[in-house]
């Protein structure tokens, strides 16, 4: 291995960066700002090299599997990354505007130590190969992302933060429970032991009681009661990161683990993809009874989710070597766009001063760009060509054909109709006019920077659908060792 | 063979890149504005006209790369192509000009004209596609565009309409979402091939190919408005004048027909679509939507209603000289796509000057207004003869066409059809000109009503065009002769 080290760098570097904001609060938002930049940078060198090798492991002090910790980048992980620091990157930019001002400054100085400890942790689980490893990285994110959820501040926040603590740290246990069991059947935990281990009953109950934890962490119905008022309540660049960001980090454990599951039997995906179905359908009628917009974008989230867990189970005969792609492809296309979407709710209820669904119309204000960014942003969630929402749709739905699965047909398309008509209540509010009382309409008001990073998201939701050719090569680099 | 993608990716750019930049102006530099409209729509005319004389001397221009392995964004400027472009680069620069005066110190003309331009660029994606998924694309791109358009006033009806409208068109752009998922996994490609790709996969498996195909002309059927998925239309009649035209002459109803036009010709294939015992349940879905809209427009008193229902008859003549599946037959179901386009756009634009200047909105309010605004109703009473098949007018040249298909290919049932269409035409256009013309305009008569010129020119261009597509029907690049020119090339394979 040639020049830095850009795995480790790219976890030790936030981590570094976390502890500078603490202790320098006045320098918080630079101080992290830089960071993230520069971790962004490691992925990217990371990316090149990936892209050059296939694959690239690093022995952490030297020690490698199974008596060390090896770190290793693959496409998927680099993807993860990527996802990660483009997202962060401009989740960032908009966090400096949305906490300006002295009324927020509590929540500036505690955002960017929190922020940065959350990537740190989510780049050690896209990087680890080992299952204890991914343990630590797991209770670190919760930490971050709990204190992230209780930011705000209001009693709404404080109640939701406990519930998440709650089913985070049952999460976390469960996990750690199945983390022992694996570790009393094999005595090695990194997943090229796992791979080699024979199937028996003792390993699929291990299993078994991860994929709950992990479930219960990724929000998947019905472990998802938690989700919405977490979401809903953090103030808006914390909300971005916790849908976009935060419940990729188990769901990417899932994918990996799914890959290494030595008794995923047609039985076990169905209940998986049914999880995933019950998911979408909960998620759109919650969507469409919600009253406040960020309680919608949150509740989409849960539907999302579920169609994420459909794309894995419709795998079918031809086993997962397809259908990890279009869930792989789905995770990003969330990421992007969900964050886009809480950035812009957070705008427009900054603007005009609420978040109410139904009252949204009769404000003389009309955030014209974060309004437009909330639609593009619907246009890959809803899976609308030619977003990479709507690629890794065609990719889910494609592979169910093949198989033969018209019941995963079905619910994707359920879904597609359930976020047309949920998205649509708000979209149409933006160009309703007749409800504004006094002041005249001032239609190009509200426009500010601010709206910038999360309109380039919005947009990169949409474009990257024509790239997806070559994104789905990237994801490919390197799992040949790996994916079944 | 080297393919040319500059002056087609120029040509999507006309539009596309110019609503970006119209979005972005201040409401009020309407002069502005209007310049970069108007120069981006000649622009484009003239680009259109180079790729036609380019493409009519068999030049390919083509742009393709890969989304998914094996299945590409593919543009192609096939002359089926073109002679949907042409009628909606000519249509577009006369739609802006007349939106410019109709819309002149309403609310939100940034949006408007943003939407607008994303609207032409639609629909040329639409024409340009080379394959299914392509063409799906810039379908639902065009849904979504439209959108705005149809609720532009913002009132609470206009909302519900605009519901209706998204629920008919999103639900049909996910079945054809789901028909192009079927061409794909059935036929291991989407492309447009001239004589069609389904013919082995019919042969093989029949009932997943029929399947495939009722999927396919459910999904554009909405747009094209075949009973019973019309029903959007007559509502979305809420929208500003300038929209309706757009949407019934232009962009909406036209990428459904063009749709099926290419599902039936180049995806399964003329001759495949006959094996399958499809053509005769298409051909009689659009006799079905033909005499139904003629027999709703009777009674509406609405002008726009009126016209819409008018409209649900007439671009199912598309639709039946496609199902004919004879040559004849298909010239004049390409003919019509552009008479009927000139016709119905002509009309559109008459109403909403009888609404601007006189606020005659209904049928029952028509009295005399040929004598307030006589050049408007001229073109209005032109292309509402045509409507009815008057020789030597553009609609019975398609009509002329469509019948003689019939006979060639021994449906003999199209002549009585035909027949009955335009009886029921001329009872429901003739009372609206016998009003304007040969019935005095109640007492108390305002002072006469002024439009500008920027409304008032707009129809009668059209109409001239109605009477040139009918007069001089032969002559070289006429929509007539060119559609000629595709039927060789479709029926040639």
């Amino acid at each position: 291995m040639t020049g830095p080290d850009w795995l480790t760098l790219s976890i030790i570097l936030p981590l570094f960066g976390a502890v500078a904001a603490f202790i320098l609060p006045r320098a918080a938002a630079g101080l992290g700002l830089t960071t993230v930049a520069a971790t962004t940078l490691c992925v990217l060198m990371m990316a090149d090299q990936v892209a050059a090798l296939g694959a690239v492991t690093v022995p952490l002090g030297g020690w490698g599997a199974p008596l060390g910790i090896e770190l290793r980048a693959d496409g998927l992980s680099v993807a993860m990354l990527a996802l990660t620091g483009m997202v962060g990157l401009l989740v960032s930019v908009s966090a400096i505007d949305a906490f300006a001002g002295d009324r927020t400054a509590r929540q500036r100085q505690y955002f960017w130590p929190l922020w940065l400890l959350l990537l740190s942790g989510l780049n050690g689980v896209y990087l680890g190969t080992d299952l204890f490893n991914l343990y630590v990285m797991i209770e670190i994110i919760a930490l971050a992302a709990v204190g992230l959820t209780v930011l705000g501040g209001t009693r709404e926040a404080l109640r939701a933060g406990l519930d998440y603590v709650y089913a985070s740290i049952l999460g976390a246990l469960l996990f750690l429970l199945g983390v022992g069991l694996i570790y009393l059947q094999l005595g090695r935990l990194d997943f090229a032991g796992v791979i080699a281990a024979p199937p028996s009953a003792a390993m699929t109950a291990a299993l078994a009681v991860m994929f709950v934890g992990l479930a219960l962490k990724t929000a998947l119905f019905p472990l998802h009661v938690w989700l919405p008022a977490a979401h809903a309540n953090a103030a808006a660049p914390a909300s971005a990161l916790l849908s976009g960001l935060v419940v990729k980090g188990a769901l990417y454990i899932v994918l990996r683990l799914a890959g290494y599951m030595p008794a995923l039997t047609e039985d076990i995906l169905t209940l998986i993809g049914l999880m995933g179905a019950g998911a979408v359908i909960w998620g759109g009628i919650q969507a469409l009874r919600a009253e406040r917009l960020k309680l919608l974008v949150a509740w989409s989230t849960v539907a999302q989710i579920g169609l994420i867990f459909v794309a894995l189970a419709r795998a079918g005969e031809r086993g997962l070597s397809d259908s990890w792609k279009a869930a792989a492809l789905l995770i990003l296309a969330h990421g992007i766009a969900k964050a886009a979407m809480f950035l812009a709710a957070g705008r427009i209820k900054d603007e005009i001063g609420h978040d109410r669904i139904r009252d949204l119309d009769r404000s003389p204000i009309r955030p014209t760009l974060a309004q437009v960014t909330f639609a593009l942003a619907a246009i890959s969630l809803i899976g609308l060509p030619p977003s990479l929402g709507f690629i890794g749709k065609w990719q889910l739905m494609e592979g169910a054909m093949m198989a033969g699965y018209w019941h995963w047909v079905a619910i994707t398309m359920i879904g597609t109709l359930f976020s047309v008509a949920y998205f649509s209540r708000v979209l149409a509010g933006f160009l309703r006019f007749d409800r504004v009382r006094g002041g005249p309409l001032a239609e190009h008001h509200g426009w500010s920077g601010a709206d910038a990073a999360p309109l380039i998201l919005a947009s990169a939701a949409v474009l990257l659908g024509l790239a997806a050719g070559p994104i789905i090569a990237f994801i490919d680099l390197g799992a040949g060792g790996a994916m079944p | 063979m080297t393919e040319s993608a500059t002056l087609l990716i120029l040509i999507l750019l006309t539009s596309l890149g110019a609503a970006p930049v119209i979005f972005a102006l201040p409401e009020s530099a309407a002069r502005l504005r209007t310049a970069i409209n108007l120069t981006m729509a000649t622009i484009k005319v003239a680009l259109v006209g180079w790729l036609a004389l380019e493409v009519g001397q068999g030049a390919r221009h083509g742009l393709s790369f890969a989304i998914l392995p094996g299945l590409e964004f593919r543009l192609q400027a096939d002359p089926l192509a073109i002679l949907f472009i042409a009628l909606s680069a000519v249509l577009w620069l006369i739609t802006t000009i007349y939106s410019v005066g109709y819309l002149e110190r309403g609310p939100h003309r940034a949006r408007f004209f943003g939407f607008f331009s994303l609207c032409v660029g639609a629909t040329v994606g639409v024409a340009l596609a080379g394959n299914l998924f392509t063409f799906l694309v810039f379908y639902e791109l065009l849904t979504l565009a439209t959108y705005p358009l149809v609720i532009h006033r913002g009132t609470a009806e206009a909302l519900r309409a605009g519901r209706i409208y998204l629920i008919y068109t999103l639900a049909g752009g996910l079945v054809l979402l789901l028909g192009t998922l079927g061409l794909w996994v059935l036929a291991g490609t989407t492309d447009f091939v001239a004589g069609g790709i389904m013919a082995d996969v019919a042969a093989a498996q029949p009932l997943a190919a029929q399947a495939l195909f009722v999927v396919l002309i459910l999904a554009l059927g909405v747009k094209a408005a075949l009973v019973p998925l019309h029903r959007w239309l007559p509502i979305a009649m809420v929208a500003p004048a300038p929209v309706s035209a757009l949407l019934h002459a232009v962009a909406v109803v036209k990428a459904g027909a063009f749709g099926i036009i290419r599902v039936v010709f180049e995806v399964f294939g003329i001759e495949t679509v006959r094996e399958l015992g499809l053509t005769m349940p298409l051909a009689a879905l659009a006799a079905v939507t033909i005499l139904y809209g003629s027999v709703r427009a009777m009674t509406q008193d609405d002008i726009k209603k009126r016209l819409a229902y008018s409209t649900v008859s007439q671009v199912s003549y598309i639709t039946l000289g496609v199902a004919l599946a004879g040559p004849v037959a298909a010239v004049g179901a390409l003919a019509h796509l552009i008479h009927q386009g000139l016709m119905k756009i002509t009309m559109f634009m008459a109403a909403g000057n009888l609404a601007e200047a006189l606020g005659v909105k209904r049928v029952s309010q028509m009295d005399g207004v040929g004598r307030a605004l006589p050049g408007t109703m001229l073109a209005f009473s032109l292309a509402a003869l045509a409507m009815i098949g008057l020789p030597p007018l553009a609609g019975f040249v398609s009509k002329w066409y469509l019948a003689q298909g019939g006979l060639a290919v021994g449906q003999d049932w199209v002549i009585p059809l035909l027949l009955g269409s335009s009886l029921l035409n001329a009872l429901y256009f003739l009372p609206m000109l016998h009003r304007a013309w040969f019935r005095d305009a109640p007492e108390a008569e305002a002072p006469r009503p002024r439009i500008g010129w920027m409304l008032a020119a707009p129809p009668l261009v059209t109409a001239a065009l109605v009477l040139a597509a009918g007069l001089m029907a032969n002559a070289p690049f006429s929509p007539l002769e060119w559609t000629r020119f595709i039927v060789e090339l479709e029926y040639r394979e």
